[in-house]
């Protein structure tokens, strides 16, 4: 029954078979994935996520408010001094407010951030024209717990800010380039923004001896992060190389002074009442580092940042204010 | 024909015998004539030959077959306008309007059901202040609490019945006024499979296969005989029944299996959609991503111990329902068959007046718990869901549900024989004490059988636990899970801490929330962290110093000792000097220098560890920590305790 295959029907049949060769050549070429030795291989430059804003001559680089044991009005005070919010923020900008919400502990633990500075950045930010302030951390605790009980949730969304818990689906590999810090999970919120405010607190930790506005970077990572206190140095000057904040208010209000990171007993943390304000984080953390008595150049890190040159351990030397 | 022989047909409420169990003999508690039971060795409908659909002799009405199987559809001599198949007449307004209502309920209760799942996590909120104690806003536990069955096997085995148990009154009490309407009203395991029996039928049972599989088998004898068995064990001292109670079916499934799953594959089409690059559907993926895990599932991937073995059981009993629908319901239920023999007291139940019956088997078709609605035949009322359907399908004013119903068409005691309740009765008992001498707990302590905070001493224990999953779907950290074989064959399911997978969060204390049972206490965390006295410990961490960086590799790390929540921490670090051999090999034929290096040793103080397994968690060695807990020195036990100064209950703090 089945005579010679037409002429018509060979050439149809001749199509559709090159048609498939065809698209899968095609479909080959655009997904075609060299993987292996060459993806790593590839080398460069650190990366960078540059949201700082520049010196201008007539400002201090750094303002250290300690005239009032109000958190609320030591911030603004310290922001104040380096010129008001305005010069930080524009009309319209997504700011991203990064604290440390990192631990299931209340505020007068000071394992976290003062609730009450972190509304008082919100507020001036809002005040400057920004359209939208994002509050989060990637927390070390139970998210849930950590936002609620460091107060920190309720005090930014009342003040109108967007809080984002952390979850999965908001971390993406990136890669870096930094010397410990190559190809990681980061927590996009913090870096899908116009500005980004560091707001870390001030407190002692047992590995790094003091940690605050540097080591506040931690929280936009994912994965395990544990791995990287094998060389916790190099990983907090590599993320402090990808990051370059704004502005950093370091809430220095509660002093954890020892038992760092976590705290968990009151008596461990000691009120100091100041708030730093810089546009230098390096120079942050060098003065910070003195209020639970340790001294820049004890602290790895910073020798290291200066290393680097992405900011300055001899703070003094900044143009700075006391108010 | 084996028919020939039957006597002349007595008074109008006998029965038929039951055809489609295909051999002789009587049919338990159907038959009120054994004689007359010798039945055709082909399944078949019963044929009648009615005179009139209303005819005033019911005696013609159960002539057994003795015509050929072939028949006349039922002649429909009544309304022209067909409202129901069969004659035409409509159901009683109020029974159309109670199967409607039945409907509701049931998605209602099953929405309510998958509601409080969901929420069986800790979401925060902005409107607490951070002194608000972290506590679940809605009682998660709520069917369990109503679950007779679970307030019966624990009154067994502790003697006592434990707080939010004695809803279950209610459940009892409503059987005792309208039969079993939990099963088919309120049941949200139940619903699911009155759901997928609907949706997914197998169309090899369709038709007469249908009618056959909704008859009353033999066999759902079974889940009374597996209710007698687990309140017996429950009389040993094992709450061990919760693994067939239909709720921790549910939500052991569901909450371990089914969502976290879903999870899973959110999780992974949000990474997809991120790839693409492009900014609106990412937008969308992200939103509906931070929608979703603040309200159905939660921000991290949820992973459950071997829940492989508890989804594939689930998908089984469902897929069960293609071939017999509600096959849980009617074969396995145990839950079903506590509200079985009780509902024999029941005010409400069904009437049937078989004269009337024309053998449509309409009813059969449409039944739920295969309950012998059918003219002819004894309704079997302990079987019995209270769906309606049989009646809102009958054409012909057979069946009728009411109060106070005459009980001529009616048997509602289960059929069982009493050898078989005594066998499982005793097997139910004596498998106890045969789990309890191949080891767990008395003998053989598992290291790994880490309970959670608050949980009583393990005996007590596993009167206690009925294995619902609610304190491991609860959990923030995703640390209690679903025990496999480590607790031996009777701790199956139990919950146990792997720090590996989550440790224990230190201010929490929400597994003793939920806990319907008080196998896990309701503590205060203040209890838990021992302000003012001794804290809850679960056991103790212990270090692998061949493979702890620090001990074993002279790498700083000590991420244990900062993870440590306790304060003071139970782990502390002594700063040494160690020599290290240096780690590059740049120069060939020469040895690797020796260096020395500063390190931080981390060392456990079994007194104030907790054995929450923070510091497990966090230890960078993944496959197999350098700290790792056991339950050594868990506060609950009087026995596995570490320390001798620990031994003294006078002591507090």
């Amino acid at each position: 029954m089945p005579g010679p295959v037409s002429r018509r029907e060979a050439v149809g049949r001749i199509a559709a078979a090159s048609a498939v060769l065809g698209g899968a050549a095609l479909l080959t070429r655009a997904r075609f994935d060299r993987g292996g030795y060459d993806v790593a291989a590839l080398g460069g430059q650190r990366q960078v996520r540059n949201f700082a804003s520049p010196p201008v001559s007539a400002l201090p680089m750094m303002a250290i408010a300690k005239s009032s044991t109000d958190p609320a009005v030591l911030a603004r005070r310290a922001v104040d001094a380096l010129g008001g919010m305005h010069r930080f923020v524009s009309r319209g900008d997504v700011v991203a407010v990064k604290p440390n919400i990192g631990w299931d502990r209340l505020p007068v633990h000071a394992a976290n951030t003062n609730p009450l500075v972190v509304a008082e950045v919100v507020k001036m930010a809002f005040d400057a024209g920004a359209s939208r302030v994002v509050v989060t951390d990637a927390s070390c605790n139970e998210p849930n717990r950590c936002f609620q009980r460091s107060g920190i949730w309720r005090a930014a969304h009342d003040v109108g800010a967007t809080v984002i818990l952390p979850a999965a689906h908001r971390f993406r590999e990136i890669r870096m380039k930094g010397d410990v810090l190559d190809q990681w999970p980061i927590y996009t919120p913090l870096v899908n923004a116009d500005k980004v405010i560091n707001v870390p607190v001030a407190k002692h930790h047992n590995l790094s001896k003091y940690t605050a506005a540097m080591k506040n970077w931690y929280g936009i990572l994912g994965g395990r992060r544990n791995r990287l206190h094998q060389s916790i140095d190099v990983s907090i000057a590599d993320l402090a190389t990808f990051m370059r904040p704004t502005l950093t208010v370091v809430d220095a209000t509660r002093v954890l002074m020892r038992n760092g990171p976590q705290g968990g007993n009151i008596d461990d943390a000691e009120d100091v009442h100041q708030v730093i304000a810089s546009i230098d984080q390096v120079a942050a953390d060098a003065y910070g580092c003195t209020l639970i008595g340790q001294k820049p150049e004890n602290l790895g890190y910073l020798k290291l940042a200066r290393e680097r040159g992405i900011g300055e351990v001899d703070w003094a030397s900044l143009p700075h204010v006391e108010v | 024909m084996a028919c020939s022989h039957h006597p002349e047909p007595e008074p109008s409420d006998l029965p038929l015998p039951i055809p489609w169990l295909g051999k002789p003999g009587p049919v338990a508690a159907l038959d009120l004539a054994p004689a007359r039971a010798a039945s055709p060795t082909r399944p078949t409908t019963t044929v009648v030959e009615t005179t009139a659909p209303a005819s005033p002799n019911p005696v013609e009405k159960i002539v057994p077959p003795t015509a050929p199987p072939k028949r006349e559809p039922p002649k429909k001599t009544r309304s022209k306008k067909k409202k129901r198949p069969g004659s035409g007449i409509p159901a009683r307004p109020i029974i159309r309007y109670l199967v409607w209502a039945r409907r509701f309920a049931q998605a209602g209760f099953l929405g309510l059901f998958l509601f409080l799942l969901c929420n069986t996590a800790f979401r925060g909120t902005f409107s607490a202040s951070s002194e608000t104690p972290v506590r679940l806003p809605y009682p998660v536990e709520g069917f369990l609490l109503a679950d007779p069955f679970v307030a019966a096997m624990t009154l067994l085995s502790t003697h006592a019945v434990y707080r939010g148990l004695a809803w279950s009154l209610g459940i009892v009490a409503l059987t005792l006024v309208f039969g079993r309407v939990f099963c088919g009203w309120i049941c949200p395991f139940g619903t699911l499979h009155h759901f997928f029996a609907w949706i997914f039928p197998s169309r090899y049972v369709r038709g007469k296969q249908r009618v056959e599989a909704n008859r009353t088998h033999y066999w759902q004898a079974a889940k009374y005989y597996l209710m007698v068995a687990f309140l017996a064990a429950a009389v040993a001292g094992s709450a061990i029944g919760g693994l067939l109670d239909p709720i921790c079916v549910a939500v052991r499934a569901i909450g371990l299996g089914v969502l976290p799953a879903l999870q899973y594959l959110g999780i992974r089409s949000a990474n997809v959609i991120a790839d693409t690059n492009v900014r609106a559907l990412q937008t969308a993926s992200d939103a509906s991503q931070d929608f979703l895990s603040r309200s159905v599932w939660t921000p991290n991937q949820l992973y459950f111990h071997q829940t492989w073995f508890i989804v594939v059981l689930f998908v089984a009993i469902l897929f069960m329902n293609r071939i017999v629908p509600r096959f849980w319901c009617r074969a396995l239920c145990p839950l079903g068959a506590f509200l079985g023999v009780i509902s024999r007291f029941s005010l409400f139940g069904m009437e049937k007046d078989h004269s009337k019956c024309t053998d449509c088997n309409l009813c059969i078709v449409h039944c739920q718990g295969a309950d012998s609605p059918q003219g002819g035949v004894k309704h079997r009322q302990d079987e019995c869901h209270m769906c309606l359907n049989c009646e809102a399908a009958c054409p012909e004013d057979v069946i009728k549900f009411r109060f106070l119903p005459n009980r001529k068409g009616t048997t509602s005691v289960p059929d069982l024989e009493r050898r078989t309740v005594v066998a499982t009765a005793a097997a139910g008992a004596l498998a106890i004490p045969a789990f309890r001498i191949a080891g767990w707990p008395d003998r053989g302590y598992s290291e790994k059988v880490i309970r959670p905070p608050g949980a009583v001493e393990e005996r007590e224990f596993l009167d206690r636990c009925i294995r619902c999953a609610e304190c491991m779907k609860v959990c923030p950290n995703n640390a209690l899970h679903p025990a496999f074989f480590e607790a031996g064959v009777e701790g199956l399911w139990t919950p146990i801490l792997i720090p590996r997978i989550g440790y224990c969060e230190f201010s929490c204390v929400l597994c003793g929330q939920v806990c319907p049972t008080g196998a896990i206490q309701k503590i205060t965390e203040k209890e838990k962290m021992g302000v003012g006295q001794k804290p809850i410990a679960m056991g103790t961490a212990m270090y692998d110093q061949g493979r702890c960086l620090p001990w074993a590799m002279g790498t700083p790390c000590i991420v244990c000792e900062e993870f440590c929540p306790t304060s003071p921490k139970a782990i502390w670090a002594e700063e040494v000097e160690v020599p290290k051999r240096e780690g590059h090999y740049d120069k060939k034929g020469e040895q690797p220098k020796m260096l020395t290096v500063k390190l931080k040793r981390p060392h456990v103080d079994p007194n104030l560890c907790v054995g929450c397994g923070a510091c497990e968690k966090v230890c960078p060695i993944v496959d197999k920590p350098a700290v790792y807990v056991t339950n050594a020195g868990e506060t609950r036990s009087k026995s596995n305790v570490i320390l001798l100064e620990n031994t003294s209950y006078n002591r507090t703090g």
